[in-house]
């Protein structure tokens, strides 16, 4: 059965990598991110001043998904991007707050009509064999990702995104230019796709990047090693070696964490975090997942913009937040989480408080004043999905209102609810790259993946507004006004980003999660 | 019903059949109150109660919901009775007419039937149960649909035997002399000899039955939550073991017990 499962998060990692169908649960295992959110308490030890690291040192860290293919352009699962991170580099790279940082390149403009991309190679960048980066190979790598015909490679995933590169060359020795078909602004957020060597053959057994660490070994379904690269131009990793070790799911690693083997696993439950306090301590972030009880706003009763704003008011989502996570979730109040900090809409959190004398008022204007029945379908591979729908039951019973679960296959969920929009409500994460209209797409009246057949006039007026303003400001309001929307017109009751609880041996320090599906391993140190 | 059965029972039992019927009937007088009264609402959530361990008022703790264990044992243990029963119960019913008839009428229908169900029987309970979830649909009825086709093949088998066994003996032949029709004969006369075989199969189906649908439940299968289940209660609490061991404990004991009763049972009754 287990197995089953990692198949289903294989197939949604393949998902994920198409760009089309970015679900995702909050639950113990796949693509799953955690993000520094202001709100978030991390361990103590945090936010001490940091003890001085000691250098060198190896870790082990349990992971939960074998890797795809260690050729970067080809892997497509987010649980194989999470460890690749560590070895290759973009000309742009995320940073724990999710900015985007140049790194192969030095620095980069956007022409004002944001039509071409320039970027200026860092001196002296070498890959892991010695050589120095040139422009070549970042032409050649960046065409390679966008599928363009002279490096077209069969088994690499192209990304969406990148089909309105129009050209990418190289005017001088140090200079990249991507031209673009028309303008967009949020281009850079794709440009992390790996630099890797022009005319390297070997990158799916012996891969090279220019990351903080160089590959050493990988055994399929057992380990991937890494060790430290001297010659990285910028802050060098303290550890001198990590193994990632494979394991079928979290609870076969469990026991090797109470022994104390696992140096760090990420995914943790709040439950099995309780027994691992003696030794580790335990950080706790984001998922960056909008979790919801999304409603199929064509089904009968939601069609009515009242029905759903009752709902919102019904449902208590930190009662949901305490008892799933210990309240250590983030509460959100509309289709976005809070890592894609710049455009989170904070002041939307607390729209709707929970009031149901309130939701009943409401819900008595119209024809379900008496009862209102739904069934939520709800992925029975994703426990703290089906734990949430529990509570959600509990809660709507208290005020007459019948909902009832059921459980289905992840396939069968894909298939029903998402494809052939074939549901009631159902609740899961969504989650979404950092480019804020990865996240918001979806809820386009024509949007492919528009499951909840959300239906707005100026919901997509204002998304078109905000895609096509390159001025960041008048970006940054287009996107607000578009949450404001989804929040006051109730498209569906979102809940939260679940906690991501990780565990981490006491006397390691420095563990940085980002708002993106990546472990960074180069900041972890070992203190006396 | 239990009593009638002890009064006929001048004829020395074991000790572990007795064991074993005190057990069932511990369980099954559980399991039947909490068909209509339980201490604590089932489904009553409550932060404050969350993972607390057993005390007077909670006498098997409290969930990670908070929710009253006890209160959930119960109904737990009366919807997997419920579902047993009605899992051996279409097995029985279908298997006993399916190998009744074949066994008795024998020739390419029989020949074909067999091999069809030799197929079944081919693949492991859990894995056809399945997929035939997968294709029907989750829920409690489907399950017992599921369950229930994995049930016939083996009832089949049984009857289809006693049948051929009987068919040959001399009552047989003279019913058939004194004209008795061919369904007669199978129903009226040749079922009332196969009983025993039939109750032994009866009761390690029941067994089986109850260990299934605790399986396909800790497998996310079956009763839909919040409703409580055996199985989905130990799956729950799997991640919470070792510093809520009691969530385990109840649930895992009342699998133990009656199955372990149900096996004494029916040990009993095959040695009498």
């Amino acid at each position: 059965m287990k197995k089953r499962f990692l198949i289903y998060l294989t197939v949604l990692g393949l998902l994920c990598g198409c760009g089309e169908a970015s679900v995702q649960k909050g639950g113990a295992d796949s693509n799953t991110t955690p993000t520094p959110v202001a709100s978030q308490t991390n361990a103590p030890e945090e936010q001490q001043t940091p003890k001085t690291p000691i250098e060198g040192g190896s870790i082990t860290v349990g992971i939960t998904q074998d890797l795809d293919s260690l050729d970067p352009h080809v892997a497509v699962a987010a649980g194989t991007d999470e460890v690749l991170f560590n070895i290759f580099e973009g000309l742009v790279k995320a940073d724990e707050k999710g900015v985007m940082n140049p790194a192969v390149a030095e620095s980069y403009t956007i022409s004002d009509d944001a039509k071409t991309y320039t970027f200026t190679l860092r001196d002296n960048v070498k890959f892991h064999n010695g050589n120095v980066v040139t422009t070549e190979d970042v032409v050649y790598s960046l065409k390679r990702c966008a599928g363009f015909t002279e490096a077209k490679d069969p088994n690499v995933l192209v990304e969406s995104a990148l089909s309105i590169v129009s050209d990418i060359y190289a005017p001088d020795d140090r200079t990249v230019v991507v031209a673009l078909s028309e303008p967009n602004t949020e281009l850079i957020y794709y440009l992390t796709c790996a630099i890797i060597p022009k005319d390297y053959k070997n990158q799916a057994t012996a891969p090279i990047g220019t990351g903080p660490f160089k590959f050493v070994s990988y055994a399929p379904l057992q380990s991937f090693v890494i060790e430290k690269n001297n010659d990285y131009y910028g802050e060098k990793a303290h550890l001198d070696k990590v193994t990632f070790k494979i394991f079928a799911n979290v609870d076969s690693a469990f026991m090797e964490l109470l022994a104390g083997s696992i140096d760090l696993m990420t995914q943790l439950q709040a439950d099995q975090c309780k027994q691992l306090e003696d030794k580790y301590n335990i950080v706790a972030a984001n998922y960056n997942l909008v979790q919801a009880l999304f409603l199929n706003n064509e089904f009968e009763p939601f069609k009515s913009t009242k029905v759903r704003q009752a709902l919102c008011y019904a449902i208590n989502r930190d009662e949901i937040n305490q008892m799933i996570s210990e309240g250590k979730g983030t509460i959100i109040g509309s289709g976005m989480f809070p890592g894609i900090s710049e455009y989170f809409a904070e002041d939307l959190v607390d729209y709707y408080t929970f009031d149901q004398a309130k939701a009943q008022n409401i819900l008595d204007l119209t024809n379900y004043d008496k009862g209102l029945s739904f069934t939520i379908k709800i992925p029975s591979s994703y426990d703290s999905h089906v734990a949430t729908g529990q509570i959600i039951v509990e809660q709507l019973k208290k005020m007459g209102i019948t909902a009832k679960i059921e459980t289905v296959e992840w396939s069968t969920w894909l298939t029903d609810v998402y494809r052939n929009r074939n549901f009631e409500a159902t609740i899961i994460g969504l989650d979404a790259n950092l480019a804020p209209s990865d996240i918001l797409k979806r809820y386009n009246s024509t949007a492919k993946n528009n499951f909840i057949n959300y239906n707005n006039v100026a919901f997509d007026a204002c998304y078109k507004n905000a895609v096509e303003a390159v001025n960041i400001e008048d970006k940054k309001n287009y996107y607000h006004k578009c949450q404001e929307i989804l929040t006051k017109n109730a498209a569906s009751v979102f809940i939260q980003d679940p906690a991501q609880l990780t565990a981490v041996k006491k006397g390691l320090e420095g563990y940085t999660p980002y708002p993106i599906y990546v472990f960074d391993a180069s900041k972890l140190y070992f203190v006396k | 019903m239990m009593k009638a059965r002890s009064k006929r029972s001048t004829i020395k039992y074991s000790k572990s059949f007795k064991a074993g019927l005190i057990l069932v009937t511990l369980i099954l007088l559980l399991a039947l109150v909490g068909l209509f009264w339980t201490p604590y609402d089932v489904n009553e959530m409550s932060f404050i109660l969350k993972n607390k361990a057993p005390s007077l008022l909670h006498p098997f703790g409290t969930d990670n919901f908070g929710r009253d264990i006890l209160s959930r044992v119960m109904q737990g243990a009366s919807l997997s009775f419920l579902i047993a029963v009605a899992v051996v119960g279409t097995g029985t019913v279908v298997g006993t007419v399916i190998g009744a008839l074949t066994g008795y009428f024998g020739g390419v229908v029989d020949a074909v039937l067999m091999r069809v169900n030799d197929a079944l029987s081919a693949f492991p309970g859990v894995l056809m149960a399945l997929v035939i979830i997968a294709v029907i649909g989750n829920g409690k009825y489907n399950l017992i649909l599921a369950l229930g086709i994995v049930f016939v093949p083996s009832y089949v088998r049984v009857v289809r035997g006693e049948v051929l066994k009987q068919k040959e003996l001399d009552y047989v032949k003279n019913m058939k002399l004194m004209g008795a029709s061919d369904l007669h004969i199978i129903f009226i006369d040749i079922l009332p000899n196969i009983k025993t075989a039939l109750t032994a199969s009866v009761l390690i189906g029941f067994q089986n039955a109850v260990l299934s649908e605790a399986g396909m439940s800790y497998l996310g299968l079956g009763v839909t939550p919040p409703d409580p289940s055996l199985g989905r209660m130990l799956s729950e609490a799997q991640s919470c073991l070792i510093y809520a061991p009691w969530y385990a404990v109840a649930p895992g004991l009342t699998i133990l017990f009656l199955t372990l009763g149900l096996g004494f049972v029916s040990h009993g009754l095959a040695e009498r």
